[in-house]
């Protein structure tokens, strides 16, 4: 590699305050730990992608895809200023959140995958990732769109998200603004989980993010038509 | 009248099915319910279609018509039925009534709806448009709404409470988990959705004091049955189910007209004859698929149908006797909270549950040694009411 070109290529970074683990009981009773992994992680979390890129249902195939590309370029510095939180039970890799700073007062909120559903699972994340800007990277405001019915749902009604003129850098429908005044009025309904998690919940999520295989998975993003019925 | 028995039955899993068009899961369903039965070329007389609402929903009305084609049935009669939540219930009986009169003796009944076309609040709405479009629909009335006032003076009035209604929601879900047919398959617990401090979040406010968990889902689905004189039934060799009971009552269209909106008289009225038509008393029955669209119509409907006092039916929640293994297993099958409950699909799935729990066929879910089955289809608001006693003769 050319480092006199990639010094070029490679974006500069902004200093970002980490987040936090917090723990989140699910309708379910179980535990979902959310946290912030670093580049490291993400070939492990490609894997999890990779499936979703045959799913059309919900707009799984173009969330996949573009998610898929924002972490590539991340792991290998072509983004900026972008975090990635992920959701596990038990160790197991539930969702992915990603986002990036614009700048230090606006945020651009990416994408959002959850791969266990029914379980708010990507609620629960993707008020995670308006935590993170909001509250530890000190945002006034995040840049929301949406490729998806249910996303528009989630996040736009269920925020009461502010219409904002221009366009959100994935080049999609209007975009929509989640501003701290509306996040710290959503909180109490909207925004879960407990810190600091518990030591034994942490060490297992910290110790490897498992991946379920390509079939659990799409078995888990397309639900039942796939189970064998008499 | 002659007796008619399920001579077979069939259901297509409840889910959102964006692939299947509305006459494709009624198709699926009805050829199930006839291979079930070992049909095969025999003539059916008629099909009768409940759905409520496949203009609304599908932009497709004179579903029958389709369907008696696409199966090939030609030429039988064929007829949609409509009685909103009770249109399952309500083909039933017409299938019933064509078989016991004599005028035919082989009718398929199928009932099904697509309601996951639209998006949720709109698939509330044409829900909604069973209410009196002057006196509830023009002041924003939905069926989870009114549910939630229902509930409100129900658990005021008998001491039910939030925890009651989790009980419902989580023993029914559990069974969900039994069926393969059902639309949720997913265990929740106590703490998820009632008891921790955040638990509002996962199990939010739908009209309180309803949340997410006591109500149904918006499902997709479709469920089948072909009713037949005995001596077909005989002649094609499956265990037999007669329907013993049939009855049907009406109450008035508003709930505010109701002297005691928490009597549902209809749902009284409609059990008390069906038991009487079976000839059984409601301690006669082994297994009750009962129409919980929200957790609240469960313990209500197990009181006004007469297996339990009022008051009572939360009390049985809580000693488990709804369970299965318990004395009186109630939606065995998850009921509309877990299989689902598309609309028109929900009487004839009841039916369908039930026949293979007296069959022996329900799997995991077994209630052991059932001979006696008590379904509950319940319209509009509690204004018109379907109840069946199915009885296992061989």
């Amino acid at each position: 590699m050319d480092m006199e070109i990639e010094a070029y290529l490679r974006p500069p970074e902004a200093e970002m305050a980490p987040y936090p683990a917090k723990v989140i009981t699910l309708a379910t009773g179980k535990k979902l730990v959310v946290r912030q992994v670093d580049r490291d992680a993400v070939p492990t979390l490609l894997e999890a992608v990779m499936p979703t890129l045959q799913v059309e249902r919900d707009f799984y195939d173009i969330v996949g895809a573009r998610l898929y590309s924002e972490l590539l370029g991340w792991y290998r510095y072509r983004v900026r200023d972008e975090f990635c939180l992920i959701g596990q039970i038990d160790g197991f890799l539930v969702g992915i959140v990603n986002s990036r700073m614009f700048s230090p007062d606006l945020g651009i909120s990416l994408h959002t995958l959850a791969i266990e559903r029914g379980m708010r699972i990507g609620a629960h994340l993707f008020a995670a990732k308006m935590e993170h800007h909001i509250e530890y990277l000190g945002q006034e405001e995040v840049l929301i769109t949406a490729e998806s019915p249910i996303g528009f749902r989630r996040w736009m009604i269920e925020y009461n998200l502010e219409k904002r003129e221009g366009q959100h850098e994935l080049g999609g429908a209007t975009p929509f603004a989640l501003t701290r005044d509306l996040y710290f009025r959503n909180k109490e309904r909207l925004v879960a989980g407990e810190r600091p998690v518990p030591p034994e919940l942490m060490g297992i999520a910290e110790r490897e993010i498992v991946v379920a295989n390509e079939d659990d998975i799409l078995e888990k993003i397309l639900g039942a038509r796939r189970r064998e019925v008499q | 009248m002659r007796p008619v028995v399920i001579s077979g039955a069939g259901m297509i899993p409840f889910e959102r099915r964006d692939e299947d068009s509305l006459i494709d899961m009624l198709s699926m369903a009805g050829l199930k319910a006839m291979d079930d039965a070992g049909f095969g070329e025999r003539p059916v007389d008629a099909l009768y279609v409940g759905n409520m609402a496949s203009g609304l929903f599908n932009h497709q009305v004179s579903v029958a018509s389709a369907v008696v084609d696409r199966l090939n049935l030609l030429p039988a009669a064929a007829d949609r039925i409509e009685n909103g939540p009770a249109s399952g219930g309500s083909a039933v009986k017409n299938g019933f009534l064509a078989v016991a009169s004599g005028y035919a003796d082989a009718v398929l009944v199928i009932g099904g709806e697509k309601m996951r076309e639209v998006i949720g609040p709109r698939a509330t709405d044409i829900v909604a448009c069973m209410t009196h479009p002057q006196a509830e629909y023009i002041y924003g009335v939905t069926l989870p709404a009114m549910a939630g006032m229902f509930a409100q003076v129900y658990m005021d009035k008998y001491g039910v409470t939030p925890e009651h209604l989790a009980m419902v929601s989580i023993k029914n879900q559990d069974n969900g988990i039994l069926n393969p047919y059902a639309h949720i398959q997913m265990k929740i617990t106590m703490e998820g959705i009632l008891t921790h401090p955040q638990a509002h979040i996962n199990n939010p406010v739908v009209a309180d004091p309803l949340h997410l968990y006591d109500c149904c889902p918006v499902s997709d689905g479709a469920a089948a049955v072909l009713l037949t004189t005995q001596e077909l039934a005989k002649e094609l060799g499956r265990p037999i189910v007669e329907i013993a009971g049939v009855a049907q009552a009406t109450d008035t269209h508003t709930l505010q007209e109701r002297q005691d909106p928490t009597d549902l008289k209809a749902v009284t009225i409609a059990s008390q004859k069906a038991f009487s038509m079976a000839g059984l008393e409601p301690s006669d029955i082994d297994v009750v698929e009962l129409h919980d669209a929200f957790t609240i119509l469960e313990i209500a409907e197990s009181e006004h149908a007469g297996f339990f006092a009022k008051g009572e039916g939360a009390k049985a929640v809580e000693a488990g006797e709804t369970q299965i293994g318990g004395s009186l297993p109630i939606n065995t099958s998850g009921g509309l909270k877990a299989r689902g409950h598309p609309v028109g699909a929900t009487g004839v799935a009841q039916i369908v549950d039930l026949t293979w729990q007296l069959r022996g066929e329900a799997g995991e879910r077994q209630v052991e040694d059932a001979a006696n089955g008590f379904s509950l289809n319940f319209g509009g608001f509690g204004n018109n009411v379907l109840a069946f006693v199915l009885r296992r003769l061989s």
